[in-house]
């Protein structure tokens, strides 16, 4: 069957079984290869990505699910959020493996447009889907305080 | 010429074995018909083979029908008797998960914990920041196992089920303050709510709730319509 899927602002027709979980649409149709495989059943947040605004694990949702839709990936994330994380991922130098980082960065893009200035407890909430073999939890949590202080975020400027 | 044959002499000439071209392209072309004639001897097909059943994949369980129920004479009997049956898809774990005692749901026949670590939110329907449908979508999704329903969240904490009696439970479900539905809506609720009736269809290699959810509904009303009678 053909879907329309509109991915970073570009559309495609996917021609694919609708059936077919979202995060291989992404890696093998669209090379998009950002999004990560990490367990394939909902339990890691590695392949997270924004559909309509809202975070969502690729390999739980259908291509039939997602057609219509307004999906981005961490190719594309953009924003003062997600340019505050980038800037806090990086002075906190958060990866130590790297795999589950785009999943990571995900989630706390969408945290930082809920709740600007998250507690701990806001982002262990938030976050609590996003699993990290390499234990960078505490990294992560003071990365996503600093971008909500940074000057360039939203909760700063305005 | 003397050097000549003081050369021959000191380096005696070795015999060099010599093969024709054609014992070589003959012995080439042996390899090569024995090579065929074994790649392309006769062989028996497969041949098909019956595929042994698949196991069930979950145990099914069946309701008493409401008529079964009839030879009770007792009406007050009938009705903790009907109920009593009803109860065992109320207190089943594809119906309990839903309704814990705090704001986590459970999981699997065993009742854990969810994993993720999720939280009920203001609706019910999880954190803001970490929604339901971050996992959880219209239907259940064979290739990731995670289900789904259009209407999925957890029941309100007033309807809390885990942790109290059947009796408890009964008396809760009548008390519209803790409830929220009067009885027609209950009876609907337990009858022809899609969210209810997912338990019927968990898909995966979930245990279903015991026979269907007509039969469910039919034993709801039967207890409603006799008087509406708790356990103890």
């Amino acid at each position: 069957m053909s879907y329309q899927l509109v991915v970073n602002g570009r559309a495609h027709r996917i021609e694919e079984d609708g059936q077919t979980p979202l995060l291989w649409v992404l890696r093998d149709t669209l090379h998009l290869t950002g999004t990560k495989y990490g367990c394939g059943i909902a339990q890691c947040g590695a392949c997270t990505i924004h559909v309509d605004g809202q975070p969502m694990r690729s390999c739980s949702l259908p291509l039939e699910a997602a057609a219509g839709s307004q999906i981005v990936t961490i190719e594309a994330v953009a924003g003062a959020e997600a340019d505050a994380l980038r800037a806090a991922w990086v002075e906190r130098d958060v990866p130590q493996c790297g795999f589950c980082q785009s999943g990571q960065i995900m989630s706390a893009v969408a945290l930082l447009r809920v709740k600007s200035i998250p507690t701990d407890d806001d982002i262990d909430r938030a976050m609590s889907g996003n699993i990290c073999r390499c234990a960078t939890y505490n990294r992560i949590r003071a990365a996503i305080h600093d971008a909500a202080r940074s000057p360039s975020s939203p909760a700063t400027t305005a | 010429m003397r050097w000549r044959r003081r050369s021959r002499s000191a380096t005696p000439r070795r015999r060099r074995l010599r093969i024709g071209c054609l014992p070589l392209l003959a012995i080439i072309v042996a390899v090569v018909v024995v090579t065929a004639v074994i790649a392309l001897r006769p062989r028996a097909l497969p041949q098909p083979e019956p595929i042994a059943a698949a196991p069930p994949k979950s145990k099914v369980a069946h309701l008493r029908s409401v008529v079964s129920f009839a030879s009770i004479g007792d009406a007050e009997a009938r009705s903790l008797a009907l109920f009593a049956e009803a109860g065992r898809v109320i207190q089943h774990p594809r119906c309990m998960n839903c309704h814990p005692r705090n704001d986590r749901p459970t999981q699997t026949d065993a009742m854990r914990a969810h994993i993720p670590w999720v939280a009920r939110g203001p609706d019910d329907a999880g954190e803001p920041t970490l929604r339901c449908s971050t996992c959880h979508h219209a239907a259940n999704f064979e290739a990731s196992g995670v289900p789904g329903n259009p209407k999925w969240k957890l029941a309100p904490i007033e309807m809390a089920w885990q942790g109290k009696s059947l009796g408890d439970i009964c008396r809760q479900m009548l008390d519209p303050a803790r409830s929220h539905m009067d009885r027609a809506a209950l009876l609907h609720h337990m009858a022809q709510d899609e969210l209810v009736g997912w338990a019927w269809h968990p898909g995966g290699k979930r245990n279903p709730a015991p026979g269907t959810q007509a039969e469910f509904g039919a034993l709801i009303k039967a207890w409603l319509e006799s008087g509406a009678r708790c356990p103890a």
